[in-house]
């Protein structure tokens, strides 16, 4: 990605503390956010000064304007919001700070997310039931959804369908239907993350060793994932800092190049019921990231041959197999055998993966982490340090809106 | 896992299902639904159909219409609900949340009810049954056919 000679680049990044759902009480959700952006400026061995744009994702709590003041901005240039989901929007802020570096509208903007679950209403969670409308309304008006959650609450909430395990157990039923993947498949995703997040001294899940046994025996939430197929709910932030390359050159750790990134949604989403539940059968029981894989590996000038480690965002075990399908690791209905061949374990595997131990044995922070550990396997920071990596392809969530990015060290 | 329930000792009265919120583009469906009546979008300029409900046509932006259908379908994925900690929902466990394929094309998400959870399959065939959940709104759940029935039943079993 680079226009008129401004090529961007990531030189810091920065996390709080992560730890268990209500695990941090002394600290709010905001001032977690603006630590971690701190801690991002200070890896890049720059300061506040230095920095004139912030950017985030959908469903941020944390408004960049409001921020900008309590870090001091000299100035605020830019100030974006990508419109993809948590989850699915994590790369898509990155490579949106990116493309403001490269337009030159920003010089340096820094992409963040906090989530103090404890502190809120569960991630992803449906607003309960509906209220009921009382009285006539103040102005008459037209009453008609305008976001997909408020579209599709009313036909999801009667049925007790409210939350995305519910929602994605049907995306992984349909995919063992066709393909035959199986749950010991899905639990190799489980235990290779956790033994990942083991050498991880930030993991929330770090001390809590998982066998197949363990996996095979943890308790059935929505058939067919098990409390350990789903992704933490804990309390922490993380920041990542985008730069020019010359800006960069005497940064504190070295700049890591954004290849090549995309973003967006397969027609078909949205048009249902429900998310990705009227979509033609092939996209339906796949990630869903077809078209944005596609778009970044042409961007990106590298293919999935080229990649040395992957960063695949794990809301559900289930889902990194489909989204190694859509990348192209694997074929088409075979990321349950890939996974289960032991490609995903580091060191020796074909494809280490999620080697921070991910959002089901690190933290999740809606994927921001992924990108934290992209770069720190290409600064060769890892606590499971895939030897001379050079390229980390980093994806935000499968079966919503979605993005993904390959990290380059060149 | 019941031990984990944490309604043991609740004694408050069940919760009701509950009930949509009509809108603009929703209440033909809802309202439909209270008669018994289940109804999809039919695009009148391509013969598209279509729900969730909108303004317009998704295929070719022409203008919609409501159509009754036959109310069968086939079982398209689903799950068996096994942890709930919400009211009502934790009443119902184990549920099935499913998606059907409607004869017509639309993909509705439902409850598979009328049998064991653990009897429910992929591309079973099933038919839609009707339950009011308020003055203005009922859902179609759905069952499955047995033997030479399929036709659609309007009556709550």
């Amino acid at each position: 990605m680079t226009t008129d000679g401004r090529a961007a680049c990531v030189v810091g990044v920065g996390e709080t503390r992560y730890a268990k759902w209500g695990g941090i009480a002394d600290t709010s959700e905001y001032q977690l956010a603006v630590e971690a952006v701190l801690a991002a400026i200070a890896d890049a061995g720059m300061t506040p000064d230095d920095v004139d744009g912030l950017a985030s994702f959908a469903e941020d709590r944390n408004e960049a304007t409001f921020m900008a003041a309590d870090l001091g901005l000299p100035e605020l240039r830019y100030a974006s919001l990508s419109w993809l989901p948590g989850g699915g929007g994590a790369c898509a802020a990155v490579a949106n700070a990116a493309m403001a570096v490269e337009s030159g509208a920003a010089e340096a903007v820094v992409v963040y997310r906090s989530l103090c679950q404890g502190q809120f209403r569960r991630f992803g969670q449906g607003p309960g039931n509906m209220p009921a409308r009382v009285g006539p309304p103040r102005v008459p008006h037209v009453r008609r959804a305008t976001s997909l959650l408020e579209a599709h609450v009313a036909f999801t909430m009667p049925f007790g369908m409210f939350s995305p395990p519910i929602a994605y157990a049907m995306v992984l039923r349909r995919h063992m239907h066709r393909f035959g993947t199986t749950v010991e498949q899905m639990g190799h995703v489980a235990v290779t993350t956790r033994a990942h997040a083991a050498r991880n001294p930030r993991a929330v899940m770090g001390d809590r060793a998982m066998t197949m046994d363990d996996y095979l025996a943890s308790r059935m939430v929505s058939e067919p994932f098990r409390l350990f197929d789903c992704c933490l709910e804990n309390d922490g932030a993380c920041a990542v800092l985008i730069t020019t390359t010359e800006r960069a050159a005497d940064s504190a750790k070295g700049p890591v190049s954004v290849l090549g990134a995309a973003q967006g949604a397969l027609k078909g989403f949205g048009h249902g019921q429900y998310s990705n539940v009227g979509m033609p059968d092939d996209d339906y029981a796949s990630a869903g990231a077809r078209g944005v894989a596609a778009r970044m590996w042409a961007r990106s000038g590298v293919g999935p041959s080229d990649i040395d480690v992957a960063q695949i965002y794990d809301h559900f075990t289930g889902l990194v197999l489909l989204s190694l399908e859509d990348f192209g690791f694997c074929g088409r209905g075979e990321g349950g055998p890939f996974a289960a061949s032991g490609a995903l374990a580091w060191p020796h595997g074909a494809l280490p993966t999620n080697t921070h131990g991910g959002s089901l044995s690190e933290a999740y922070i809606h994927g921001l982490n992924h990108v934290v550990e992209g770069v720190r396997q290409l600064r060769g920071e890892s606590t499971c340090q895939v030897d001379g990596a050079e390229t980390c392809l980093v994806t935000s969530a499968a079966g919503v809106p979605t993005s993904a990015l390959v990290l380059g060290r060149r | 896992m019941t031990d984990r329930t944490p309604n043991a000792t609740d004694e408050r009265p069940p919760k009701p299902r509950p009930a949509p919120t009509p809108d603009a583009d929703s209440a033909p469906y809802w309202s439909a639904a209270r008669e018994g009546r289940l109804v999809v979008q039919r695009c009148t300029n391509c013969g598209a159909r279509q729900l969730y409900p909108r303004d317009r046509c998704l295929v070719c932006r022409g203008p919609v219409e409501w159509v009754e259908a036959t109310g069968r379908g086939t079982v398209y994925s689903f799950t068996v609900i096994r942890q709930n900690y919400s009211r009502p929902f934790r009443d119902w466990i184990p549920y099935v949340v499913a998606l059907v394929d409607l004869e017509e094309g639309p993909r509705v998400m439902t409850n598979i009810v009328g049998c064991e959870p653990d009897d429910v399959r992929i591309g079973m065939p099933v038919r839609a049954q009707f339950e009011a959940v308020s003055d203005e709104a009922g859902i179609a759940l759905f069952a499955p056919v047995s033997g030479a029935d399929s036709g659609a039943d309007s009556g709550a079993d």
